[in-house]
């Protein structure tokens, strides 16, 4: 009992002496996170995924060319923002629970019912996570849908939402360009363009463009390299 | 620890969340800022103006604390007046942003507040200074406050150069009207001021005669589902 004691009063002595001590380097202190900016947009039809590809610990670039689009089924995926351990639990846990849903409806899943599964988790364990997740996809009743399940754990649908740390430059933009019935062309410029912005002004966010159209045809995934973004007068 | 409602006005002080935007074209300035004044979770005054003079064709557009903003322009605009008599004309935009900056710097560890100085003189015409935490620096356009991180997408996306006095207008009440949307800590009405050669324009667009722009609960709900 003493030892645990003067065990953990060491351990907090060590680790606040790590705080400014230049042998340990910032990255080996830091959880690992993706910053990130992620988006999807309804269409009729399906729906059109983008994110970054940045994960950093602390100022430094885990991976810089993460996928933060993960399928959950065949025709549902979810964008993850927040800490990058929590969100890749969290989806490994729905998918598992979907699947067997799914088996034991003998049907495809409702996007809804993926989105509540999300929700379900989020919001039990609000205090323990750190995890802003949007989940989209198309299914046969409601056609493409979006669903946002920020941090906290509410669950509402929107026909465009954007999430992660690059998020908030780009509302303005988002809410003066969005147009309801956009066909898919539209969505990919409007997505792209959106990322692009929000990369250049988040430090959390950058890497390359990823996106993911979903419609009743299947999943088709792209990738926008650095020098083919999208140019705007400014950046 | 959250502190009680009651102490919300008092330890905080008023602080200008805001939204501010200033913008160059050619031969003068557009300069713009929302209206609101809170004092934690209210808002005390709904229809400040927070476009300041400085001098005759300089202003300045003020957000973060209220008192210190407003203290710093005050004093920026006596220094600015001895300079002018010293000097025998009107001052340089690039003077009175030096002046800011100089207090801004100075001060920097008690001051809490961003200053963007827009104006015109006739050595290099329209021009916009961003001042903060202590730098000096010209811009095409600068953007400021809590409400500008929402539209920095914006901002980047639609600003091209050489846009006409008309556009910079349009430009900057758009994206007041964005930021005011989706900040809660700016709001109210959108104050314009446009300099130039000719003279000062102030101009106050009310909340109903904002543009619109597109939300989902005005539009008809989701369509019929087919199961």
């Amino acid at each position: 009992m003493a030892a645990t004691a003067a065990a953990l009063q060491f351990s907090a002595q060590v680790s606040s002496l790590n705080n400014y001590n230049d042998l340990y380097p910032d990255w080996t202190q830091r959880e690992v996170s993706t910053g990130t900016t992620i988006m999807a947009v309804e269409f009729d039809g399906g729906v059109v995924m983008g994110a970054d590809s940045r994960t950093t610990t602390g100022a430094y670039i885990a991976n810089r060319v993460t996928d933060k689009l993960t399928p959950i089924h065949d025709r549902i995926f979810c964008c993850r923002s927040g800490s990058a351990a929590d969100t890749q639990a969290i989806a490994d846990a729905v998918t598992y629970q979907l699947g067997f849903h799914s088996i034991e409806l003998d049907e495809a899943p409702l996007v809804q019912t993926a989105a509540s599964l999300f929700r379900d988790m989020c919001y039990r364990y609000r205090e323990e996570l750190m995890a802003g997740i949007i989940v989209a996809g198309w299914d046969q009743r409601r056609g493409g849908q979006v669903y946002t399940v920020p941090v906290g754990g509410m669950l509402t649908r929107q026909p465009v939402s954007v999430g992660g740390s690059g998020s908030s430059y780009i509302y303005g933009y988002v809410d003066s360009n969005y147009r309801p019935g956009m066909n898919k062309e539209e969505c990919l410029k409007f997505t792209a363009g959106a990322l692009t912005l929000a990369m250049e002004r988040d430090g959390s966010s950058g890497g390359v463009v990823r996106m993911a159209i979903i419609t009743e045809k299947g999943v088709e995934r792209r990738v926008i390299l650095g020098n083919q973004l999208p140019q705007f007068s400014t950046v | 620890m959250q502190g009680s409602i009651s102490d919300h006005g008092t330890s905080k002080g008023l602080k200008m969340g805001t939204t501010i935007i200033a913008i160059e074209f050619d031969g003068g300035v557009v300069l713009g800022s929302d209206s609101r004044v809170s004092a934690g979770a209210s808002v005390v005054n709904r229809v400040m103006n927070k476009l300041s003079p400085l001098h005759d064709k300089i202003y300045c557009a003020l957000s973060g604390s209220a008192a210190d903003a407003q203290t710093i322009a005050e004093i920026v605009n006596y220094q600015l007046d001895v300079h002018s008599v010293e000097v025998g004309e009107d001052p340089l935009v690039r003077s009175a942003a030096t002046l800011v900056k100089n207090i801004s710097y100075k001060y920097k560890e008690e001051l809490s507040a961003h200053l963007i100085v827009g104006g015109w003189d006739k050595k290099e015409g329209g021009q916009v200074f961003a001042t903060l935490n202590g730098l000096i620096t010209r811009q095409p356009f600068a953007v400021g406050g809590s409400g500008s991180s929402y539209i920095y997408g914006f901002v980047d996306a639609e600003y091209r150069r050489r846009m006409t006095r008309q556009e910079c207008q349009e430009f900057v009440i758009n994206s007041l009207t964005l930021a005011m949307n989706r900040d809660g800590s700016s709001g109210g009405v959108a104050y314009l001021v446009t300099i130039d050669s000719e003279g000062v324009e102030e101009k106050c667009v009310l909340g109903n005669e904002l543009p619109r722009f597109y939300d989902r609960d005005v539009v008809e709900p989701a369509k019929t589902e087919k199961v």
